[in-house]
């Protein structure tokens, strides 16, 4: 037991991945413990979003690896041989990871609890009776007791992004993405759903986080990861890398977002 | 220029001048006199129309005679019930090869670009003839073990209509239901994928339902064709609506008049049609009305 928790819960290494000529991630290694909170920064088109995505499989990867939970992701392994796996494999996979997105991707035809219970009943095979129970508890850890009802398009950005999230944890997931959860947001609702993630990350919760937010990720993150032009340029403590970053590329883009 | 000139007195946060506080003004109403006009030259023209259908050679009495004669019932029956299946199998075969269209698989693929090619080629008039005439080609129709029968008698005029009518219209309503499927957002599909949604379970829960927004309108409209279309089996004996006052008017001669009588149950369906699609689009619109955007 102690050897598999020991190992890192995300592994990812030398993952390549290219958009016709574009090169989106050259050869990125990273390792994330369980119970960790990573936040990756980087100028936009540096590849922290399709890293994120290529971890739940919503990108293929075209050269490396990725290990979440000692599970191979994408593939089955035989001998030296790896097999694409199939629909329902990879469906099985996304299970144990969580996703927020940037746009929400609220189902729109459904109520708030009922996007929450989705996943738990349609996927998991839960009974829909306790999958409500623990929506309802997921909506109140959320602060949106009293939306149960409420469709998407009458919730505001904010109370959107917040239920995305209780979607995301009704599956019990060990993992949890986040790909710039606040920046389709107003300002004044930032604050609402950042608080929800603090709360999260207290909780134990393993969580990558790709955002803006430095406030955030100095608050709130174990590591940053700053990312350009589809490389890891530097991987430390926030206080080191946000403050007193090594590389100059850190450098210019930190004192660049601090205007 | 005094408007101007005031205007330019008036400094910020200053009240504006007396002459720009008409909030007391009276609004006068439009007045539309083109459109008194237009409706009615519409009218006249429709009175002079009635009146030639009422002075026409046209025994009115049969109209009403006939309306609810058990032949014609029975030949309403047989057009409801041929359009509702044919429309059955054109909206169960539109959603498979639409999202075999959709797939990643070329072999399904082809497959769904070539049937929407092929059916939608032919003109439904010869696409009936030929089910109708099919015994000519396959003399049996059999699977070994479980089946074995005689063309002749299997394709009846309803299954010749049906198998007809239907993959025709399957054919074109696959190609609604793509559009519809494509007006999806990409996020949809990424949201249902990351809380591990097979592709099936996402098209089923949650694709195809914000879909239907895109797909009903216009399945609505070719349901309405279908009802007409129907008319069409009249010629391989199949006895709807039209054939049914055919039969009618070749025994009494009235012939205007039993064309009068088709005419309005057609209208009362498409009519009745009309109405229930409001209530599907209504349903299928739930969680985007009410709310703020």
């Amino acid at each position: 037991m102690t050897i598999i928790n020991a190992a890192p819960l995300v592994r990812a290494i030398d993952i390549r991945k290219t958009f016709g000529d574009f090169e989106a991630l050259k050869n990125v290694t990273l390792d994330i413990r369980r119970g960790e909170v990573v936040c990756v920064i980087g100028p936009s088109g540096s590849g922290k979003s399709t890293f994120l995505r290529c971890i739940n499989q919503l990108e293929q990867i075209d050269g490396g690896a990725i290990w979440v939970n000692s599970e191979l992701v994408g593939y089955r392994r035989d001998g030296q041989k790896l097999y694409h796996l199939k629909d329902h494999e990879i469906a099985r996979q996304r299970r144990s990871i969580g996703m927020v997105f940037q746009r929400f991707n609220l189902f729109p035809h459904f109520t708030a609890l009922e996007n929450i219970v989705e996943g738990p009943v349609q996927v998991l095979g839960e009974e829909p009776g306790q999958a409500r129970e623990r929506a309802r508890a997921l909506l109140a850890q959320v602060g949106l007791a009293d939306k149960e009802t409420a469709y998407p398009s009458q919730l505001s950005g904010g109370q959107q992004q917040r239920v995305a999230i209780a979607r995301g944890l009704a599956m019990r997931p060990d993992l949890m993405l986040f790909d710039e959860p606040t920046s389709a947001l107003d300002p004044e609702l930032v604050g609402d759903v950042l608080q929800v993630m603090r709360d999260l990350a207290r909780s134990g919760m393993t969580m990558i986080v790709v955002t803006h937010e430095l406030a955030f990720a100095r608050e709130v993150a174990d590591r940053v990861v700053f990312m350009d032009r589809g490389e890891i340029v530097e991987v430390d403590r926030p206080e080191q890398l946000l403050s007193t970053p090594k590389h100059s590329r850190t450098q210019e883009f930190i004192s660049a977002v601090r205007v | 220029m005094t408007q101007t000139a005031t205007m330019a007195a008036t400094g910020p946060g200053e009240l504006p001048a007396d002459e720009f506080r008409i909030a007391h003004y009276t609004i006068m109403p439009q007045r539309h006199y083109g459109r008194f006009l237009a409706a009615a030259a519409i009218l006249a023209i429709l009175a002079a129309i009635a009146r030639a259908f009422a002075m026409g050679d046209i025994e009115w009495r049969y109209v009403g005679m006939f309306l609810t004669a058990p032949a014609i019932l029975h030949g309403l029956a047989n057009t409801i019930v041929l359009a509702v299946f044919a429309m059955v199998l054109g909206i169960v075969l539109g959603v498979v090869f639409a999202v075999m269209r959709l797939s990643k698989n070329p072999v399904l693929r082809i497959v769904a670009i070539g049937y929407v090619w092929l059916f939608r080629a032919a003109p439904a008039l010869l696409q009936l003839l030929i089910w109708f005439n099919l015994a000519l080609i396959f003399p049996r129709i059999a699977f070994p073990g479980l089946f074995d029968v005689r063309t002749v008698d299997v394709m009846t005029p309803f299954v010749a209509g049906l198998l007809g009518l239907g993959i025709q219209q399957g054919a074109y309503t696959s190609e609604v239901v793509r559009a519809g499927l494509q007006s999806v957002d990409q996020g949809q599909y990424e949201a249902a994928q990351a809380i591990g949604m097979t592709r099936m379970r996402m098209l089923r829960r949650i694709v195809m339902p914000q879909a239907m927004r895109v797909i009903v309108p216009p399945v609505g409209n070719e349901f309405i064709g279908m009802i007409k279309l129907t008319s069409l089996a009249s010629v391989i004996q199949y006895s709807e609506m039209l054939h049914a006052a055919q039969t009618v008017y070749y025994a009494n001669s009235r012939v205007l008049e039993l064309l009068f009588v088709a005419s309005i149950w057609y209208l009362g369906i498409v009519s009745l049609l009309s109405f229930g699609q409001s209530f599907v689009e209504r349903y299928f619109g739930r969680g985007d009305r009410g709310g703020r955007r």
